[in-house]
């Protein structure tokens, strides 16, 4: 099938993608890169050959909503361009702040009490079938005395998860197509993507780079990347990203009663990524429901990836509150559950195990410690950007940090850094045409990466 | 379901009662709750009840509540109940343990799956039918990927299901949209083809009147009724989906259970590549229906109607709604398909066979009609002109085991009752000792439950 030459299998041998022997603890690296790989496996879309022209085509429609979708999904076209670099550079040293991958090994007390729960499962005693689909008891328990208390959320408003970018999309099913939705501009793309797939949306408008039906809320330094809500239209959902994935802006307290008071008046839904509340410095709120009145307005999702170092692990949570209700006065928690129930099995019982163990005290003391090590990488990085004179934005309250590069186009500057430095970055535009002459820096790295990388700044910029 | 009017105090306090909240921040006092302005799907109003398997629990733990002392035998839900081999769960602390260590720690994975294991799934189940390693997507099971799959195909596909069958694909469909309202009178939703399956067709739907759908979702071995169908019953389903130009969903989840020369794969039928996905499961194979895995193969053969390849948009699927199975569970799913991994997950799935063996026995010994039980951890049993749920209560109720009324899984179950092969043998004995009992008592239990 000459379709799929461009079938691009993983090039590199990457140790991310071989399980270490199960009597072994040591793998072989021998790639030359300073930091693991993200095995890529991207069909890329090509001109239909001949012989494909001639080959059985089934008579089902191609997904209409699916064919609105620009390009691939961002994070595998920035793992693309990394690869394609890597070909062409086979020596080297790349270093990735692009993907904001964790790169630090999770703390003992946790991989102990997942590696404790794997043995467990071949005992008698210890085995376990299917889990609640909601999550263990005593997970869900300890996710909200940890993060909700004194919030008045209680534990069955919690629904654990194998990671926010999963429950999103599964609050997309729960909304459905007849929903109008609004996002940050800039912003996580799964927001949007999600919302083009689930049908809410029009077509791609190539001129201002939006879709249909969607409202984008510009965030840009003039408005302290919060939007402006006077100007922005009443949607049915409102995305809401604090701290901010890509621009690292935390929401004042003021701003969240601000928010809150909107979807309220508009009788809205928000949808608040705190997936990097821990990464907070400022006295800014860390749940939306510190907010009074959120309750009965908003959904949290959250996840373990940024704080236990989860991304492969996969594990999060979603809070629905008692309180939200759809507007015939149906919970919105009960649909949550219905989908939760039946397009979703649970997460995996041994990330579970490793979840509780991360609440203990003792997991929690450890995890700080690995977030305040990307902080201090993230203030490198904003200290390096600042003294060669860039205009720098984030990196005090979330591992991103946003630089501008007035004028230019995001994906130029992403080329050239990659080009020059060999440093893999995201180009703002991927998060939004609001994200367009910004560069997104990601602060998960080795120490001595993040410094190298620092210096090679330093060299191309000065 | 109860819809309630125009939001008001009132309507705000259904089953959930708001409680009265202590905090030292000033919050509004929930008993006059607000609605928001957001209308609720109108896909999720369709659904006529809860999925079915959270009903049975409930139902077990009502009936444990009622007879706090009673010795419940769950024969219902299909839950693996045998401790994974060692080999499988040393493997998962191993690379546990690895994460801890710089060498060893992993970030975010490929989506579509660690490479290893995509590579050992398509070499132990399609090794002789040329599946590539790039056309296995490791996922966290079947019944996610099946809303996956429903979530690529949109809403605008017509689907055909077995009937009865795995609540999930019907369920799933009515979700996104495919489906129309519920009837009453049939037990079937609108727009769904229902194919019916029974022992008057052997198990397998007369394709010469089923009308041509987008989708045919197809299980086999089949949950609920343990059927396996034949290489020939499979070369009528593959052609049927050529002519119409349809799409096979095939659902292997069993398939190891399989004792005869039924094929394990639809990829063994000559041409299935181009019509059909496959869709299968750790879960029952390994013992993992905690732990999470499974897999779908996309073929790259398989386009859609302008010839664009549905592996491109399940990718984009994958890599956007999805973020890669655990990857702890994968390490272990290597394992699995290790020699020695392989051989001893053959001897826990040839314990539940057993116990299925002595379940079919049981049944008919005393004379009821059974199905199943051969090629698939599942006994159908049929007690002509009852309604299931009565049977399922009656049992439960005279002998405290857990079974499944056959029209959870749709109206073609009507009569019928699942009971599951998981299950500690001495309690499998126990609940045919008790099914015995209750049910050599002359047939009594038939008639009266109409």
């Amino acid at each position: 099938m000459s379709l799929m030459n461009n079938l691009s299998t993983s090039m590199i041998s990457s140790s991310s993608s071989t399980f270490l022997a199960p009597t072994s603890f040591n793998s072989s690296r021998t790639q030359s890169v300073s930091v693991p790989l993200k095995s890529i496996n991207i069909v890329k879309c090509v001109a239909t050959p001949q012989e494909q022209q001639n080959a059985y085509k089934t008579k089902v429609s191609r997904n209409a909503n699916i064919a609105k979708l620009q390009a691939g999904y961002l994070f595998p076209e920035v793992a693309r361009r990394r690869a394609a670099h890597l070909l062409k550079y086979p020596n080297a040293q790349v270093i990735s702040l692009g993907i904001g991958d964790t790169t630090e090994p999770i703390p003992d007390v946790i991989t102990s009490a997942m590696a404790k729960r794997s043995h467990a499962l071949s005992t008698l005693e210890g085995y376990s079938g299917y889990g609640a689909e909601q999550g263990e008891k005593a997970l869900r328990a300890a996710l909200a005395s940890t993060f909700y208390r004194n919030l008045g959320i209680e534990d069955d408003d919690i629904f654990v998860s194998d990671g926010a970018k999963c429950d999103i999309s599964r609050l997309q099913v729960v909304f459905g197509s007849n929903v109008t939705m609004a996002v940050q501009d800039p912003s996580y793309p799964a927001y949007v993507d999600s919302s083009v797939i689930m049908g809410q949306t029009g077509q791609f408008q190539k001129d201002v780079e939006k879709f249909g039906n969607i409202e984008y809320m510009r965030c840009t330094p003039e408005n302290g990347f919060f939007p402006d809500l006077s100007k922005v239209a009443r949607t049915d959902i409102i995305f809401f990203c604090s701290p901010n994935n890509p621009t690292g802006a935390a929401a004042t307290r003021e701003q969240l009663t601000r928010l809150v008071k909107f979807a309220k008046d508009n009788g809205s839904i928000i949808v608040y990524d705190s997936a990097y509340a821990m990464y907070m410095s400022d006295d800014n709120p860390r749940s939306i429901f510190e907010i009074p009145g959120a309750k009965e307005v908003a959904i949290e999702t959250a996840s373990f990836s940024k704080y236990a170092g989860f991304t492969g692990v996969r594990l999060g949570w979603t809070v629905v509150p008692k309180q939200l209700l759809f507007s015939d006065g149906f919970p919105v928690a009960k649909d949550f559950n219905r989908i939760v129930c039946t397009c979703f099995n649970g997460a995996s019982n041994i990330a579970q195990a490793g979840g509780l163990a991360c609440l203990s005290p003792e997991g929690l003391e450890a995890m700080q410690e690995v977030i305040g090590f990307y902080k201090e990488n993230t203030k490198i990085i904003v200290e390096t950007f600042n003294s060669l004179g860039f205009k720098v934005y984030g990196g005090k309250n979330a591992p991103y940090v946003w630089v501008h590069f007035p004028g230019r186009s995001s994906w130029d500057v992403f080329s050239e850094i990659l080009e020059k430095t060999h440093i893999v970055t995201t180009p703002g535009s991927g998060f939004g045409p609001g994200g367009e002459g910004f560069i997104r820096v990601s602060a998960f790295g080795h120490r001595e990466n993040v410094l190298e990388a620092c210096r090679r700044f330093k060299q191309l910029y000065n | 379901m109860n819809k309630l009017s125009a939001c008001s105090s009132m309507a705000c306090g259904i089953s959930l009662q708001p409680k009265m909240v202590l905090a030292s921040l000033r919050v509004r006092k929930q008993g006059n709750g607000r609605c928001t302005n957001v209308p609720r799907n109108v896909n999720l109003e369709k659904l006529q009840n809860n999925y079915l398997f959270p009903e049975i629990s409930k139902r077990e733990l009502q009936h444990l509540e009622k007879y706090p002392n009673a010795k419940v035998i769950s024969l219902g839900i299909g839950d693996t109940t045998e401790p994974i081999p060692e080999q499988i769960s040393l493997s998962m602390a191993n690379y546990a343990h690895s994460l801890s260590t710089a060498d060893g720690y992993r970030g975010y994975g490929a989506e579509q799956g660690n490479q290893a294991l995509r590579k050992a799934i398509a070499e132990t189940f399609y090794k002789d039918v040329a599946i590539k390693d790039t056309e296995v997507f490791v996922s966290d099971g079947s019944q996610c990927d099946i809303s996956r799959l429903q979530l690529l195909l949109g809403s605008k596909v017509t689907i055909a299901v077995q009937d009865p069958s795995f609540p999930g694909y019907i369920d799933s469909s009515v979700i996104i949209g495919q489906a129309g309202d519920f009837q009453d009178k049939t037990g079937k939703y609108q727009n769904i083809e229902y194919m019916q399956l029974g022992p008057q067709n052997n198990f397998f739907p007369d394709l010469t009147v089923t009308p041509r759908t987008d989708i045919i979702f197809f299980c086999s071995p089949n949950n609920p009724t343990g059927h396996a169908a034949t290489r020939k019953q499979l070369q009528q389903l593959v052609e049927f989906a050529r002519d119409n130009g349809s799409i096979i969903i095939f659902d292997s989840a069993y398939a190891a259970y399989i004792s005869d020369d039924s094929p394990k794969s639809i990829f063994e039928i000559p041409g299935a590549k181009e019509v059909a996905i496959e869709i299968s499961s750790f879960s029952k194979f390994a013992g993992f229906t905690g732990v999470r895995l499974g897999w779908t193969v996309v073929p790259e053969e398989l386009l859609f109607s302008g010839g664009f390849p549905v592996i491109h948009d399940f990718n984009r699927i994958v890599c956007t709604c999805f973020n890669g199975a655990s990857n702890i569970a994968q390490a272990g799913g290597l394992a699995c398909l290790s020699p020695e991994g392989f051989q001893a997950i053959c001897a826990v799935i040839d314990y539940y066979k057993e116990n299925a063996k002595i379940l079919v026995d049981t049944f008919a010994s005393l004379g009821l009609e059974v199905y199943g039980g051969v090629n698939a951890p599942y006994v159908w049993v049929h007690f002509p002109g009852s309604k299931s749920w009565n049977i399922f209560a009656e049992i439960l109720e005279k002998t405290h085991i857990i079974t499944v009324p056959g029209s959870g899984f749709g109206p073609g179950g009507a009569e019928y009752i699942r009971i599951s092969a998981f299950g500690k043998r001495k309690h499998i004995i126990e609940a045919s000792w008790r099914l015995e009992k209750l049910f050599s008592k002359g047939k009594p239990l038939c008639n009266c439950l109409k």
